[in-house]
């Protein structure tokens, strides 16, 4: 495959957990970005960033509005922002209408992503109740990214990879044990 | 190639261009993954049946661009939307601006109105609206007459109240409006001290000068040299020591007007410490 442009991970409901066990096995000397987008409840942020940062030794902060995006670099999609990733890999934040239900909307991150990166980019969805998202792997996949979702087997709420599975023909299907080997697989730099 | 919806990179180009030379609205600053999303939906949602067809309705019929900028542009917006920042105003900016004989605050990207409301009831609890002049400016006709309708969905009512609360309201949040089928019609006395006018950011000079600028969740969509002229031009609108609020992710840091302003707190509010 063409060398990764960047992992970005959406999930939802359950979704936490799985990020919590599989960032702390991320190698720090990835050598692409990874950008997670979690519904969550408005408010809150700088907890899920304190939360993720105590867990790995690699840069973790809040997505900023027209940020570069900086290899080995975690970025957290803000509560109430859809994040948007343009052509020339700096972050948009937008606030306009909820789509699926949610701000952030992971199918909007997906999808620009999907734009931005075309076939560096693997986009992995997780656990979660509602199919935000699918459309968003659709979307990478239809411009040679890697799709990916997690087993449902091993999620706490399986409506979502579900879903991923069912409608986007993800490329592959991931345990979570699975999950950081397989990121880090996808560096050139260990 | 490009996928999100069914319009490609080169098409929005288009459009931008088109829309500039027709119309005289420079869409050329704005950030293209957001703008690009806004002209799929729209695309998609009026199911025109082919970029023909919407191009040339874009380019040709005024009703038709009338309905554009208010697609592509993002006019969602609520009351009191993050208390915490409404709480400032209320216990800190706005009584601060009680030694002026009169008030002028400009509300850059007024939307619908929701924002201009909030601020009235809290100038009204502070006994400030009667000497208060709220210029609430949009690039976009169609919410502006919204605005001055000052009706909005009854359903919100119950969220907006909570905000209100959050904020440090304490009266009866209800008793600012009255229902109306499924409407909730603001009293007149709040609207009575707004003026709503069609204002572009991008093309529009300063028309005035105030002591509070409001501007939330606009500048997320421009880049960044047309948020640096749209910073000057709030510059070059504010009295010294006024206020400029801007939007939670939104930040004056790193421009060219950032060495005269203060930050208040930790908030998104600065002020104008030198000319």
């Amino acid at each position: 495959m063409k060398k990764c442009g960047a992992v970005v991970i959406g999930g939802s409901a359950g979704s936490l957990d799985v990020l919590l066990k599989v960032l702390p096995e991320i190698n720090p000397k990835i050598d692409f970005p990874i950008i997670i987008v979690i519904h969550r409840k408005q408010g809150a942020d700088s907890l899920l960033t304190d939360l993720i940062s105590h867990r790995t030794n690699l840069k973790v902060k809040e997505a900023d509005e027209k940020e570069s995006i900086l290899n080995g670099c975690i970025y957290i999609a803000p509560s109430d922002y859809h994040l948007l990733i343009e052509r020339d890999f700096t972050f948009s934040l937008d606030y306009s209408e909820k789509i699926n239900y949610s701000r952030p909307s992971i199918d909007v991150t997906f999808q620009t992503a999907a734009d931005a990166y075309g076939d560096k980019l693997v986009c992995l969805l997780l656990s979660g109740s509602n199919a935000d998202g699918v459309n968003g792997l659709i979307s990478a996949k239809k411009n040679g990214g890697i799709t990916l979702a997690q087993d449902p087997d091993t999620a706490q709420v399986t409506y979502m990879p579900e879903q991923a599975i069912l409608k986007a023909n993800v490329s592959l299907v991931l345990k979570i044990d699975q999950m950081a080997d397989y990121i880090n697989s996808l560096s050139e730099t260990h | 190639m490009s996928v999100t919806g069914s319009i490609t990179d080169e098409q929005v180009e288009l459009l931008i261009n088109d829309v500039l030379e027709q119309h005289g609205y420079d869409f050329t600053g704005y950030s293209r993954a957001s703008l690009k999303r806004r002209v799929s939906r729209l695309y998609s949602l009026d199911k025109h049946l082919s970029f023909a067809e919407f191009r040339y309705k874009t380019l040709n019929d005024n009703v038709y661009f009338k309905h554009f900028v208010e697609g592509v542009t993002v006019n969602v917006t609520e009351m009191f939307r993050d208390p915490v920042f409404y709480k400032l105003l209320r216990t800190k900016i706005l009584p601060s601006l009680n030694t002026y004989p009169f008030i002028r605050i400009w509300l850059a990207g007024c939307s619908t109105g929701e924002e201009a409301y909030s601020i009235a009831i809290i100038l009204k609890e502070l006994n400030l609206l009667q000497k208060s002049l709220i210029y609430a400016t949009d690039i976009n006709p169609t919410v502006l007459e919204k605005a001055a309708n000052g009706m909005f969905p009854l359903s919100q009512m119950k969220s907006y109240s909570e905000n209100y609360i959050a904020s440090g309201g304490t009266k009866d949040f209800s008793s600012y409006y009255s229902a109306n089928y499924n409407l909730a019609k603001f009293d007149a006395e709040l609207k009575h001290k707004m003026i709503f006018s069609t204002h572009n950011l991008v093309s529009d000079g300063s028309f005035n000068e105030f002591q509070l600028i409001l501007c939330r969740n606009v500048l997320i969509y421009f880049d960044r040299p047309l948020q640096f002229s749209v910073l000057r031009l709030f510059d070059q609108s504010l009295e010294s020591l006024g206020y400029l609020a801007l939007g939670t992710k939104e930040t004056i840091d790193f421009s060219p007007i950032s060495n005269t302003y203060k930050r208040i707190g930790t908030d998104k509010i600065w002020r104008k410490v030198s000319a």
